[in-house]
C-alpha cells in the first residue's frame, strides 16, 4: 500500500535536495538517498517506491536544479499533488516523467501518513477510506508523461509535442 | 493588437504573432550552462539522446561559477571534464574566476535587448536588466536546446510593475526588489512575466539586481525596458519597444518615496519587514556577493559605509565579486582596499557561499545577513544556520556592529 507524505507550502528546492547534496558534489551517492534528507529526513529514511506526495501551494520553488524532481523519480514517487507549482519544477518534473496534479481540494482533503492506491490511467485516487478523482494534465504534459518524460518522447517522435518536426 | 516586450521578444524568435497561453517551438538565441548543471546536461544530450555534437556552438555559452575555483576532487574533475567538451565542441567557455554567468553575458554583450537568453539556472531571468527574455530552465531542457537547438516554451502572461518616485537616502534597487516580493509574495506571479516600468533614471546595476529577484516571485521572466540611462549602453532592435497598447494582467504601483529599508527574514524571501523591525538582531556572518549585489556599486556602498572602522570582532565578512571585471574596477580605486582593510575576507569571483558550498559555508546556528537573493532554510549550509537577505548598505552597517543595522546611523 502506498502511503502518503504531506507538505506544506511553498517546499524549495533546497528542502528537496540541499545544494550541498548535489550529484556535483557527490558524483558517487544516489540523489534519490537524499530526497528530503534534511528538511524531511523520516522520508530519506523509508519513503518507498510508489508513495505520493501531497503538498500545499507552489510546490518546488526556487533553484532550477533538475536534481530535485530527479531524486523524486529515483525513489519512484507515483504523483505529487498540489494546489499548484513552481514554474521550472513543473517542467523539470513533466521532463522527467513525474506525474503532477494541481487539485488543491485533494491536496487539502488528503492526510500524512494516509494508506493510498492510486491508479494512474484513471486518475482515480483512493486514501483514507474516500475516493478522489485527479484532474487530468495539460494535454502536451500528459503526451510526455506518458511517454516516460520528454527524451523518449523526442526519441520516439523526432519532436516536441503538438509540433510537426524538429531539426 | 498592442504587445508587452515579452510578447514582441517570444514573436520574433517564434517567427509569427504569439499571445499569453500559445505553446511554441524556439530557437533561442544563447543557451547557457555553468558547472554545477553542464556534466548532467552533457549526459543526458550525449547518453540518453544520443547526439554526440551540439547542434550549433555558437548558441551555446560555458561558464564555471558555482564552485570557482574548484573546492573539491569531484568538482575539479567535473571542471576538466567541461573544459574539454568545450574544446572539443568549440564553445564559449568562462571559466573559474571570470565571474557569474549572469554577470559575464551582460558584460560581454552575448545578453542584449530582445534576444532569448536561456540558462540552467533560475537566475537567468537577469538577462532582462538589459531588456532580453532570460529565463531559467532544468538540465534536460537545456540539453534539448544543445542537441536540436530548439525548445518549446508556453507564452507568458506580463505583470505590469509601475515604480513612481526616487529612492531616500538609504534606500537602494535592493529594497524595491525585496518589497516587490513582499507584495506579490514566492509565487505571486507564477508563470508571468515582470515588467519594469518608472525606472528609466535606474543605471544598469540596479536593474540587474531588480531582474534577478523576478524567480523569486515564481515569474519567468523579469524585463526592463532597455530605455532611459542605459540607453547608450546597449543596442535595441527597432521592433522591441514598449507599446502603449500592449496588455497586462495587472499592474502594481510602488511608491519609491515611502520605500523604507527592508529585509528578508528566515525562511522565504517573501517574509520581508521593515528594517526597523529587525534592528538589533545579531548575526555571526555577513555575505556581500550575488548576481543581484556583487557589483562594483554594490561593493562601493559598503566600502563608503566601513571607511576608516573595523567590521565587528564577533563576525565574519565575506565580500564575493560578481566577476573579474567588477573586481579589478573596485581594485582601481580605493573600494576593494577599504574592504580589505576593514577586516572584509574577498574571494574570487563566482557566486561564492549563496548556495553552501565553499568560501563561506554556514554552521550549526550560524546567522547570516547576506546580499543574496534566498534565505530558504539551510540555503547557505547548516539547516539550523538562518539567512536574512538585505541591502549592500544594511550588510555594511550590520558588519560594523554584528547587529542588524541601518546605513543611516552608522
Amino acid at each position: 500500500m502506498a502511503r502518503i507524505w504531506k507538505f506544506g507550502a511553498n517546499v524549495d528546492t533546497d528542502q528537496i535536495v540541499p545544494g550541498r547534496y548535489a550529484p556535483y558534489l557527490r558524483p558517487n551517492e544516489d540523489v534519490g538517498r537524499a530526497a528530503f534528507i534534511e528538511a524531511r529526513p523520516d522520508f530519506a529514511e523509508s519513503a518507498e517506491p510508489g508513495d505520493i506526495i501531497v503538498a500545499g501551494r507552489n510546490f518546488g520553488c526556487g533553484s532550477s536544479r533538475e536534481y530535485a524532481p530527479l531524486a523524486l523519480r529515483r525513489r519512484e514517487v507515483a504523483a505529487i499533488v498540489a494546489p499548484s507549482f513552481a514554474r521550472i519544477f513543473f517542467r523539470n518534473a513533466v521532463n522527467l516523467g513525474v506525474p503532477l496534479f494541481v487539485a488543491p481540494d485533494v491536496a487539502e482533503a488528503l492526510q500524512d501518513g494516509e494508506e493510498a492506491d492510486l491508479d494512474l490511467a484513471t486518475r482515480s485516487l483512493t486514501a483514507g477510506g474516500r475516493a478522489y478523482e485527479l484532474p487530468e494534465l495539460p494535454r502536451f504534459a500528459q503526451e510526455i508523461i506518458d511517454a516516460g518524460g520528454i527524451v523518449p518522447f523526442v526519441r520516439a517522435h523526432g519532436t516536441f509535442p503538438g509540433q510537426s518536426e524538429v531539426a | 493588437m498592442g504587445q508587452t516586450l515579452s510578447e514582441q521578444m517570444l514573436s520574433q524568435t517564434a517567427g509569427c504573432p504569439v499571445q499569453p497561453g500559445d505553446l511554441v517551438v524556439v530557437e533561442p538565441d544563447v543557451a547557457m550552462g555553468h558547472d554545477s548543471l553542464t556534466p548532467s546536461i552533457i549526459e543526458i544530450m550525449q547518453q540518453q539522446l544520443g547526439i554526440m555534437k551540439v547542434h550549433d556552438p555558437e548558441q551555446i555559452v560555458l561558464a564555471i561559477d558555482h564552485v570557482a575555483p574548484a573546492a573539491t576532487v569531484s568538482t575539479a574533475n567535473y571542471q576538466n571534464a567541461i573544459r574539454a567538451f568545450a574544446r572539443e565542441q568549440g564553445i564559449r567557455l568562462f571559466d573559474s574566476g571570470r565571474g557569474i554567468s549572469h554577470q559575464v553575458l551582460v558584460e560581454e554583450g552575448i545578453a542584449a535587448p530582445g534576444l532569448l537568453v536561456l540558462g540552467s539556472d533560475s537566475h537567468s531571468c537577469g538577462y532582462g536588466s538589459v531588456g532580453a527574455f532570460g529565463s531559467g530552465m532544468g538540465s534536460t531542457d537545456i540539453a534539448l536546446i544543445w542537441g536540436t537547438g530548439r525548445i518549446w516554451m508556453r507564452v507568458p502572461e506580463t505583470l505590469r510593475v509601475q515604480v513612481t518616485g526616487r529612492f531616500r537616502a538609504g534606500v537602494d534597487a535592493k529594497d524595491l526588489a525585496l518589497k516587490l516580493c513582499r507584495e506579490l509574495t514566492i509565487e505571486g506571479a507564477t508563470y508571468e512575466s515582470i515588467e519594469y516600468h518608472g525606472l528609466d533614471w535606474l543605471p544598469l546595476p540596479g536593474r540587474q539586481t531588480m531582474a534577478s529577484m523576478a524567480v523569486e516571485l515564481g515569474a519567468k521572466a523579469g524585463i526592463v525596458p532597455p530605455t532611459g540611462v542605459v540607453a547608450d549602453q546597449l543596442t535595441v532592435p527597432d521592433w522591441l519597444y514598449v507599446d502603449p497598447e500592449a496588455r497586462y494582467s495587472r499592474t502594481v504601483g510602488i511608491d519609491l518615496g515611502e520605500l523604507e529599508p527592508q529585509v528578508a527574514i528566515p525562511h522565504t524571501v517573501d517574509n520581508v519587514v521593515d528594517l526597523s523591525d529587525v534592528l538589533g538582531t545579531a548575526v555571526s556572518s555577513v555575505f556581500l556577493g550575488t548576481c543581484t549585489n556583487g557589483r562594483y556599486e554594490d561593493m562601493r556602498t559598503a566600502a563608503d559605509l566601513l571607511r576608516g572602522r573595523r567590521i565587528a570582532p564577533t563576525i565574519r565578512m565575506m565580500v564575493t565579486p560578481a566577476s573579474d571585471r567588477e573586481m579589478r574596477r573596485a581594485a582601481q580605486d580605493d573600494t576593494l582596499a577599504t574592504l580589505i582593510e576593514s577586516g572584509a575576507i574577498v574571494s574570487s569571483a563566482g557566486c561564492g557561499p549563496c548556495m553552501g558550498r565553499h568560501q563561506g559555508t554556514l554552521g550549526d546556528e550560524d546567522v547570516c545577513l547576506s546580499t543574496g537573493n534566498r534565505n530558504f532554510k539551510g540555503r547557505m549550509g547548516s539547516p539550523t544556520s538562518r539567512i536574512y537577505l538585505a541591502s549592500p548598505a544594511v550588510a555594511a552597517a550590520t558588519a560594523l556592529t554584528g547587529r542588524i543595522s541601518d546605513p543611516r546611523d552608522i
